[in-house]
């Protein structure tokens, strides 16, 4: 594990590596395009089980996706046939190999107690469809902020630097909750801030798409 | 072939499509993804769209010919229709697509199958729409113009 994650921090500026799960050609498509333009490396899955594949969670090649690459950020679409979004997400938490790569969950369907599930399994955002250009830019840029803080203190964070960082880094003015330690991250959000359908916090980025 | 004409055309007709709620907001943002490392991005994602819809409503009426009709099947193919044709902005079809989901949970097989026809209808629309604004792009190119914005 430690092996993979020195093959990405060696350099400068690395290109981070995104694996997509979608079961809709259509948005896989259109998310491979955003994450691209976004200068990131895509792997496009059409089911959780494919991405546990290329994870090797499925008893394979250990943390290194078939390509070699460490992924660094997943991104699933909560609604697929077989396994779903939050399925996947609990088995990639439940990982002690996988726990740390951060996963967002993209839905069509704006249900409170769906996003609240999710954030509570550690998701680190919950985005609603269609995905915007906007909303892929500032995963990535918060993804990359957060690699290189890690690569710097050599793995261990501490997490009171870490929201310091994201707090002057981000637009937003809730500080993210980090998910490199899951045993924080989620809880602490939980806790600060009652939800709220117009609350637009980046835990839960909501958008009215009525 | 009056270039400008032409480009007139396409601009004017782009703008009912959007007047007429054919296309959303969502379609802009696809064609903002467009450049020139990727010239077809956006008939391609429309292509794979419209494969796809035409999958599922093949999918749809077989469904709901069923002597025992699964709702929970039929739900999730219009769920999926829902979802890509939001994706391009094609949001006719997306609306039309949530009263049919509506009927679904209702177990309501006629509402079904005029929702069915509905959306069918409304995916001719957006597709014969569609091919023709292409259609107009690809006469503004080869006659040595370029696509306004």
């Amino acid at each position: 594990m430690e092996v993979a994650g020195e093959v990405l921090q060696s350099g400068s500026s690395q290109e981070l590596h995104v694996l997509a799960v979608d079961d809709s050609y259509v948005d896989r498509k259109v998310i491979e395009k955003l994450l691209k333009i976004s200068s990131c490396k895509v792997t496009a899955v059409e089911s959780g089980a494919r991405a546990l594949q290329f994870l090797g969670l499925d008893g394979g090649k250990g943390s290194l996706g078939f390509n070699g690459l460490k992924v660094n950020l997943i991104m699933t679409d909560y609604s697929m046939p077989g396994m779903t979004g939050y399925e996947l997400l609990k088995k990639i938490k439940r990982s002690s190999t996988f726990r740390e790569i951060p996963v967002v969950i993209m839905s069509s369907e704006n249900i409170l107690t769906r996003i609240d599930s999710c954030l509570e399994e550690g998701a680190e955002e919950f985005l609603v469809k269609p995905v915007k250009l906007s909303d892929v830019k500032r995963l990535t840029k918060d993804c990359v902020t957060r690699g290189e803080t890690e690569g710097k203190d050599g793995g261990r964070v501490d997490k009171r630097k870490l929201e310091d960082d994201n707090h002057t880094s981000s637009s937003s003015s809730i500080p993210s909750s980090p998910s490199t330690t899951t045993s924080f991250g989620c809880g602490l959000a939980t806790s600060e801030l009652p939800l709220s359908p117009m609350h637009s916090s980046k835990r839960a980025k909501l958008r009215d798409r009525d | 072939m009056d270039l400008v004409k032409l480009q007139r055309q396409l601009v004017d007709y782009r703008a009912s499509l959007y007047h007429e709620c054919v296309l959303d907001e969502q379609f802009t943002q696809l064609q903002q993804l467009q450049d020139e490392n990727n010239p077809d991005f956006v008939v391609e994602v429309v292509s794979l769209f419209f494969e796809d819809s035409e999958r599922l409503l093949n999918e749809l009426t077989k469904a709901l010919e069923q002597q025992s009709i699964d709702f929970k099947r039929v739900d999730a193919h219009v769920h999926q229709l829902k979802g890509s044709s939001s994706s391009i902005g094609a949001q006719r079809v997306q609306k039309s697509c949530i009263a049919f989901r509506n009927y679904c949970e209702e177990q309501n097989v006629e509402g079904c199958l005029a929702c069915l026809q509905q959306v069918r209808i409304e995916y001719s629309l957006v597709k014969t729409k569609l091919e023709y604004m292409f259609q107009l792009e690809q006469q503004i190119l080869s006659s040595g113009g370029s696509i306004p914005i």
